[in-house]
């Protein structure tokens, strides 16, 4: 039989416990701190977590983004951390370095099976907690330790295996294996199991008749069904109809069973008694520090599974270099997400795109026909540094960004029916409000701007505007359709333009590549199509 | 608990029929046959029809099996029509029952499976009587097996023991349930237990009482305790209902099974009957494996032309010895398409393990058999005729493999007769390279001509007779092509009112 523990020490037991962790009851809580944050404690709360998403989720798409990584997690609340940017390098490696880790498929199954546990846990004590009657909360309750007990102890076995790198996720393994490692911890699992091999033991009888019901014990009473069975069984000719009925899983036993199960327990006292005790005992045995873990990993699972989708289809992704001070970004083979999630989705194919700034440049003036991949290019730039900026790797084969104090964004609103110069209004004073958010470090993000007004205003008013953000010397990505604003001959400037296929102009590549914005694309593809380009020409003339 | 009527060890499985099952009845005019085999019984023509179309599945151990229980049916009839007629009984009497609709509830299930098997089991007891009665009489492999089998397995120890079960099952003393405790500590396992029978002295009984049980007594106006209760009770009954229903459920799959095997053989008999009648002969073919070339019949003709005309039809004699082709030309209405009916009918009769239409018939068995046939009706508009007679033709060999036998009738006429020639010729070498029995029936003489000066040893030539006045004997008589111009005038009107 197993140990006994004396019932009677049980409230000066807990008193004992402050100044002694290993010993059995109720354990304090890991001192471990936040696998999200470095020194949680000093993190400005704005870079924790944020109910409402920034400001220039809706134009980056990056809402649909979140909702695709954060799908069939909702119970961990995981967007809020999503939408808060990091504010230091040393936040953004402390993130990098645990994804990194995570990135090994053993430690993502580890917690992906410590998750199932717990959430298993869980049901359970929710189970127990709505349940009606006292004996079978008590076995709710017991199963949940057990639950519990074999998710500490494997993560903390896998973990300790796992030959982990980060920071946070060593501090939180070398907390947890103390903790699976001290006497309360093994007294809690060893005492749950015993009982609840006891419990499982248990076999008794119910001769019903009609109105009563009498439980006794089972005395070797043969298998009716099996000696009939075995009667027929000369007939058998192969599968048939199933006759068995479809009971509905109850939740919850209704009171005969729990008249059936206090006649058991009548039975069986022994065991009965031990299980009341040990709900008395244990009736808080989880640790919110482990509970915390259990969703704090979950925003680095969450993500990796949703880059798993991309890897899977071929397309790059990598741990980004974060500067906060060079502004010379850059990223090849690089790519819409909300786009790319789409597009592998339907088996289309996804067009990935390069971008650098060199020495002083700053601004990306983006033109070229439409529906080429212009306002893609702008979401990617602006999603690529949000999610640098969480910590994450993003799309690409490489990149280095720039860890920015704001990312503003000015999208034309599609819906808007206003006339003309309620418009331009409207553009004018979002783009004002921007610009006075905006500091050297910002991040903006102008698509389409002065699109209802006259060519003349719109270059005019373009132009004071890129003036203005070269002399802020914040980063800049501006898709326009006038081609005037890229020419600029300023050094701060970079000019890129939507291609088009070679051989069919009409045919969008949704490629963009830096090149002056001359209108020469269109002629020089139609010459190609002609095979009249140089490099036809050296091929088809014979020497 | 089996047949074994059509297989010597598995049952009847029809549920694949070949792919070309329309053409081949519409071409060898089997509803003919197999409304002579049914007389009206839907299962029967079921079954025969199955039967027909899956025989190239079988080896000559097979049919040789099937022809000896057909013997014993062609000669004790009224056994085999009684037993037959139980199958149904019994099953008719399960069908028009109210036991048949069961509820869904265990309760429900196990009283409907108790009353049905009780019913079952009395019709059992009738099959072993028949059995027992018409042993004797019969001879072959396949019945004396059935009818051993009842007698072991029904008997009366084990009929007797059936009954107890039965009676037990309405619980006069309570329903007696094992249990464990499974999450939450609900019940869990239900297993419903034999009460243990109590033999000791009753002084004994009194004295031993074992521990006490504790008895909860649902109280009277409680309906939801009692329906709990009944519940608990379902739990307990529902592996043994479903263990009994499904034991009736096979009871009765086997008396389906023993009825579509007895009704092919009822077809058979039926079919025998009507061509006995018409003083028309039938043999029991001997078959040689696929790829032993052999074709040898005396009087072979068709069954469905005999009974559609009611009266003895003129047979034919054909020796092809170990020639893979058959070609059939000559003088049109002289017996040609009727013919090449009759192989085929032969053909599939005799894999099926039914007798022939012949006085004798030593056949190769065929690993499929496939028709083209020259359709009248184009189902499509946009197709030229020969274009739709080649893309038949592509999907036949789709399907083809060595050893089968293709009938061709008049094939490839939809064209000229250079052009037909050359198509044949290209189809029929090929078809004889790769191990295809051809049988073809045509006009096309520059092409059985050449067939005939090139390859001579592998084919067969059969010319309907045409008596110097003109008269048709509608019989085939082997020689070479004839260039005359009957086939040429004939294909030519065809072809103009073809155009």
């Amino acid at each position: 039989m197993r140990e006994e523990v004396e019932p009677p020490a049980l409230r000066a037991h807990d008193a004992d416990d402050a100044d002694d962790a290993d010993d059995a009851g109720a354990a304090p809580a890991l001192r471990c701190g936040s696998i999200l944050f470095p020194g949680a404690d000093d993190v400005p709360a704005r870079w924790q977590e944020a109910r409402e998403p920034p400001d220039c989720f809706h134009d980056l798409n990056l809402g649909r983004v979140v909702e695709a990584i954060t799908a069939g997690r909702q119970e961990y609340d995981l967007a809020p951390i999503f939408h808060a940017p990091l504010g230091s390098l040393d936040a953004v490696a402390y993130r990098q370095e645990a994804m990194r880790d995570m990135e090994h498929r053993a430690l993502r199954q580890a917690v992906a099976a410590f998750a199932e546990r717990m959430r298993a846990m869980r049901r359970l004590l929710a189970a127990a907690k709505e349940s009606a009657y006292e004996l079978a909360r008590q076995r709710w309750h017991l199963a949940a330790v057990e639950v519990y007990t074999e998710a500490v102890e494997r993560l903390a076995h896998d973990l300790g295996g796992a030959g982990l790198a980060a920071r946070g996720l060593r501090g939180f393994r070398d907390a947890l294996a103390d903790r699976a490692r001290s006497a309360a911890f093994r007294t809690l699992k060893d005492e749950a199991r015993s009982l609840a091999a006891a419990l499982q033991a248990i076999r008794y009888c119910m001769l019903i008749r009609d109105g009563s019901i009498t439980v006794c014990r089972y005395r070797g009473e043969s298998d009716h069904g099996a000696a009939v069975a075995e009667t027929f069984r000369k007939f058998q000719q192969g599968a048939v109809k199933d006759y068995l009925y479809k009971f509905e899983d109850r939740p919850s036993m209704n009171h005969v069973e729990a008249e059936v199960l206090e006649r058991v327990a009548l039975l069986e006292p022994d065991a009965f008694a031990a299980l009341a005790r040990f709900y008395g005992q244990h009736a808080d045995f989880v640790d919110p520090a482990i509970v915390r873990f259990d969703r704090e990993i979950q925003f680095y699972a969450a993500y990796l599974d949703y880059v798993d989708r991309f890897r899977g289809a071929g397309l790059p992704f990598c741990y980004p270099q974060v500067s906060d001070r060079h502004r010379q970004v850059g990223a090849r083979d690089t790519f819409d997400l909300a786009l790319a999630d789409k597009l592998v989705r339907e088996n289309g194919t996804v067009v990935c795109n390069d971008f650098t700034l060199r020495g002083p440049e700053r601004i990306f003036v983006v033109t070229g026909p439409n529906q080429g991949g212009k306002t893609t290019f702008a979401r990617t730039f602006g999603q690529l540094h949000h999610l640098a900026s969480l910590g994450c790797p993003v799309p690409g084969l490489e990149a280095r960004l720039f860890l920015y104090d704001r990312l503003l964004t000015h999208f034309e609103r599609e819906e808007d029916i206003v006339n003309l110069r309620g418009k331009l209004e409207d553009d004018l004073v979002r783009i004002h409000r921007i610009l006075d958010q905006a500091t050297p470090n910002s991040i903006l993000i102008l698509n389409e701007i002065f699109s209802s007004t006259t060519l003349a205003d719109a270059l005019l008013l373009g132009r004071e505007v890129l003036r203005r953000i070269v002399r802020l010397d914040a980063l800049c990505v501006c898709v326009t359709f006038l081609e005037e604003l890229a020419a600029r001959s300023e050094e701060t400037t970079v000019s890129m333009v939507s291609a088009v296929d070679p051989c069919d102009p009409a045919l969008r590549t949704f490629k963009i590549e830096r090149r002056a914005a001359d209108g020469l694309a269109h002629a020089l593809s139609i010459a190609e199509k002609h095979r009249v380009t140089y490099r036809w020409l050296r091929e088809r003339l014979r020497t | 608990m089996k047949a074994l009527l059509m297989h010597r060890d598995r049952d009847f499985d029809a549920r694949e029929l070949p792919w070309n099952q329309r053409a081949l009845v519409q071409d060898l005019e089997l509803p003919t046959l197999l409304a002579a085999m049914a007389r009206g019984d839907k299962l029967v023509h079921e079954v025969a029809l199955k039967a027909l179309l899956t025989g190239c599945r079988n080896d000559p151990d097979t049919i040789l099996y099937r022809q000896a229980i057909a013997r014993d049916a062609l000669a004790n009839p009224a056994a085999l029509r009684e037993l037959y007629g139980l199958t149904w009984e019994a099953l008719e009497s399960k069908r028009k029952s109210f036991w048949g609709v069961w509820g869904r509830h265990p309760s429900s299930v196990l009283f409907g499976a108790t009353e049905m098997m009780q019913m079952f089991a009395g019709m059992l007891r009738r099959l072993r009587g028949i059995a027992r009665a018409h042993a004797a009489s019969f001879a072959s492999e396949g019945f004396t097996a059935l009818f051993g089998m009842l007698e072991r397995e029904l008997t009366d120890e084990y009929l007797a023991r059936v009954e107890a079960h039965l009676a037990g099952l309405r619980f006069r003393g309570g329903v007696l349930i094992s249990a464990e405790l499974g999450p939450g500590n609900a019940g869990r396992r239900f297993v419903l237990r034999e009460p243990h029978e109590d033999r000791r002295p009753w002084l004994r009984r009194v004295l031993a009482r074992d521990p006490p049980g504790y008895t909860y007594r649902v109280p009277d106006r409680d309906e939801a305790g009692a329906q709990a209760l009944s519940d608990l009770r379902d739990r307990g009954i529902d592996r043994v209902a479903n263990a009994l229903a499904q034991s009736a459920d096979h009871v009765e799959s086997f008396l389906q099974l023993l009825r579509a095997e007895l009704a092919f053989y009822v077809g058979c008999l039926n079919l025998h009957e009507s061509l006995a009648a018409l003083a028309a002969p039938t043999c029991f073919p001997w078959p040689s494996a696929a790829g032993q070339r052999r074709l040898r019949c005396r009087g072979l003709y068709d069954p469905c032309l005999a009974l559609q005309m009611q009266r003895r039809i003129v047979g034919n004699g054909v020796d092809a010895g170990a020639r893979s082709a058959v070609i059939v030309t000559g003088a049109n209405q002289g017996g040609k398409s009727s013919f090449l009916r009759a192989v085929g009918v032969a053909q599939l009769a005799m894999q099926c393990g039914m007798f022939a239409a012949a006085e004798s018939f030593d056949g190769e068995l065929c690993t499929g058999l496939v028709t083209h046939y020259k359709r009248e009706e184009d189902a499509t508009l946009e197709r030229g005729k020969l274009d739709e007679e080649l893309a038949r033709m592509s999907e036949i060999v789709d399907h083809l493999a060595p050893n089968a036998m293709v009938l061709l009738n008049e094939s490839f006429a939809a064209t000229n007769e250079r052009e037909g020639s050359e198509i044949a010729r290209q189809v029929v070498s090929a078809l004889l390279e790769k191990g295809i029995k051809v049988f073809f029936v045509t006009h096309l003489h520059a092409f059985a001509h050449r067939l005939f000066e090139t390859a001579g040893g592998q084919a067969a030539f059969l010319r309907a007779e045409r008596l110097p006045d003109g008269t048709r004997t509608f019989r085939l008589v082997e020689g070479e092509p004839l260039a005359t111009s009957y086939g040429r005038d004939l294909y030519e009107r065809i072809f103009a009112a073809g155009a």
